[in-house]
């Protein structure tokens, strides 16, 4: 292929990650590429190290062998496990987000909505009540709170609402890199839809990069450019989300395919 | 329009299926075809001749087992085979398109935004972009006759035929220099046929490269400049 003048460069380097648990070895040497606004789905069951695999990316584990790059605003790319524990969690609360699959670990259930979107930005030095409120309320729209709900804890909230809440909290900070791990399963499938539909529209709007942990195929097929498929701990197939899912290669992707119903 | 070919070399597909004892169903074999701009080349043969294989191992749905694929644009040649994911990526956004006969619908989106869609990559913050794109929209909805009263309604409740003239005005809106149709028009009433159709003779007027499975006799010898017959390969 010809040289090509605007190649684009990745966001996210991540080398053979291996992490243990005692004698069980959870990931074992996964290695792969994200690029700025490309949405990467990680499949396979229940076990097969995805969850883990995220954490250890994110940086909230550490691995026990390998490297996670990632490519900061103005240092390059940077080792993730070489920063200080401050840089790290600058990082993590700027410009990475974390979505849980249950929101209740991923919000401050004591204080209330429009505190809990504020907060990542006052962790960054924003003071001014009135910027803060107003940012709030912006966000909450985006994520269809309704905004006069600004005021109240979100344990009085649904559990789509609180998802909701915990997305506009992680990109009020307008990340790059987002992490989520299960963010639509335990919901009604008509709040799945909603759900998705957001997140379908905040990473195309915003070229967010993304990385969904998911065991469901079609939340893979409507939301990601590429997909990893894990087995054991192990990568057993990458590609581009249509190429895995239609024309399946290793045995286990086949197996995964031909189970559900129309993914 | 820039321009864009098509060159398939010898390629062939075999799927492999570990779970069914590692059976192999050979369902192409041994395929050339090249398609210039201006062309449009029509696929002929029975049912699992390979046509539709053909095409998705062009667009890099389908891995080929052997054999060449390479698109050439005007600024460099992808091997379809060997391109990183981000290459074919990059190639769909802004040189093949690929139409098929379904519409997948997406949750809670109204027609006239899964049509604009194409033209928004990146540019959904951008007001004046979204009403140009909605505009352009409207307009395609209305040439293929999807009653106003639609447009603001998801499309997973439309009949075949209503969903499959949405696919099709999303599928045009940005002109590609390469197309891949599969069975576009299967389904459709006499009067939205002749529409698509002259839809497609534009493209390929424009300089579009087109490469097509149509069953419907009129409708191909309406639309091609070339007919391989897939028997031909073998």
């Amino acid at each position: 292929m010809n040289e090509d003048l605007n190649v684009i460069r990745p966001i996210l380097r991540v080398s053979n990650i291996t992490k243990r648990y005692g004698d069980r070895v959870a990931v074992s040497d996964a290695s792969f590429e994200l690029y700025p606004g490309e949405v990467l789905a990680v499949v396979g069951e229940s076990g097969s190290g995805k969850s883990t695999l995220l954490n250890c990316i994110s940086a909230r584990l550490r691995p026990d062998e390998g490297q996670v790059e990632y490519r900061t605003r103005h240092e390059g790319m940077t080792e993730v496990f070489a920063m200080s524990e401050a840089q790290r969690r600058l990082l993590a609360r700027t410009d990475w987000g974390f979505v849980h699959q249950n929101a209740e670990e991923g919000l401050r259930m004591h204080v209330s909505a429009g505190a809990n979107v504020g907060e990542r930005l006052m962790a960054l030095g924003e003071r001014h009540y009135g910027d803060l409120r107003r940012n709030a309320i912006d966000w909450l729209s985006r994520v269809e709170v309704d905004t006069t709900r600004i005021d109240d804890l979100p344990s009085a909230f649904s559990g789509g609402m609180r998802q909701r809440l915990q997305i506009a909290r992680n990109l009020v900070t307008k990340p790059r890199l987002i992490f989520m791990d299960e963010p639509t399963s335990g919901l009604d499938v008509s709040v799945q839809a909603r759900l998705l539909d957001l997140l379908r529209t905040l990473t195309r709007g915003l070229s967010l990069a993304a990385i969904i942990v998911t065991h469901d195929l079609a939340v893979a097929r409507l939301l990601a450019h590429r997909m990893i498929v894990m087995k054991g701990g192990r990568i057993v197939e990458t590609g581009l989300t249509d190429q895995v899912l239609d024309d399946p290669q290793h045995p286990y992707t086949q197996l995964l395919v031909s189970s559900v119903l129309q993914p | 329009m820039t321009t864009a070919s098509i060159h398939v070399r010898n390629l062939s597909k075999t799927f492999v299926l570990h779970n069914q004892g590692g059976a192999e169903l050979s369902v192409l074999g041994n395929a050339t075809v090249s398609v210039m701009p201006g062309e449009c080349v029509v696929l002929d043969g029975a049912s699992g001749s390979g046509k539709s294989t053909l095409l998705k191992c062009v667009y890099g749905t389908y891995r080929a087992t052997a054999g060449e694929i390479v698109v050439a644009t005007g600024e460099r040649n992808v091997d379809m085979r060997a391109a990183q994911p981000q290459d074919i990526l990059r190639l769909r956004r802004e040189t093949i398109a690929y139409v098929s006969q379904f519409l997948r619908a997406i949750p809670r989106v109204p027609a006239i935004d899964i049509v604009a869609e194409p033209l928004l990559t990146g540019l959904q913050d951008d007001d004046d972009a979204v009403e140009r794109a909605r505009a352009q929209a409207q307009q395609l909805l209305l040439t293929l006759r999807i009653p106003p009263r639609l447009w603001h309604v998801p499309p997973a409740t439309f009949s075949g035929g209503e969903q499959q003239r949405v696919n099709i005005a999303r599928s045009f809106i940005r002109q590609q220099p390469v197309m891949l149709l599969d069975e576009p028009t299967a389904s459709l009433d006499a009067e939205n046929r002749t529409t698509v159709i002259a839809m497609i003779r534009k493209a390929r007027e424009q300089g579009a490269a087109i490469l097509g499975i149509f069953h419907d006799e009129a409708t191909r010898n309406a639309v091609a400049t070339r007919v391989i017959n897939m028997a031909e390969f073998q």
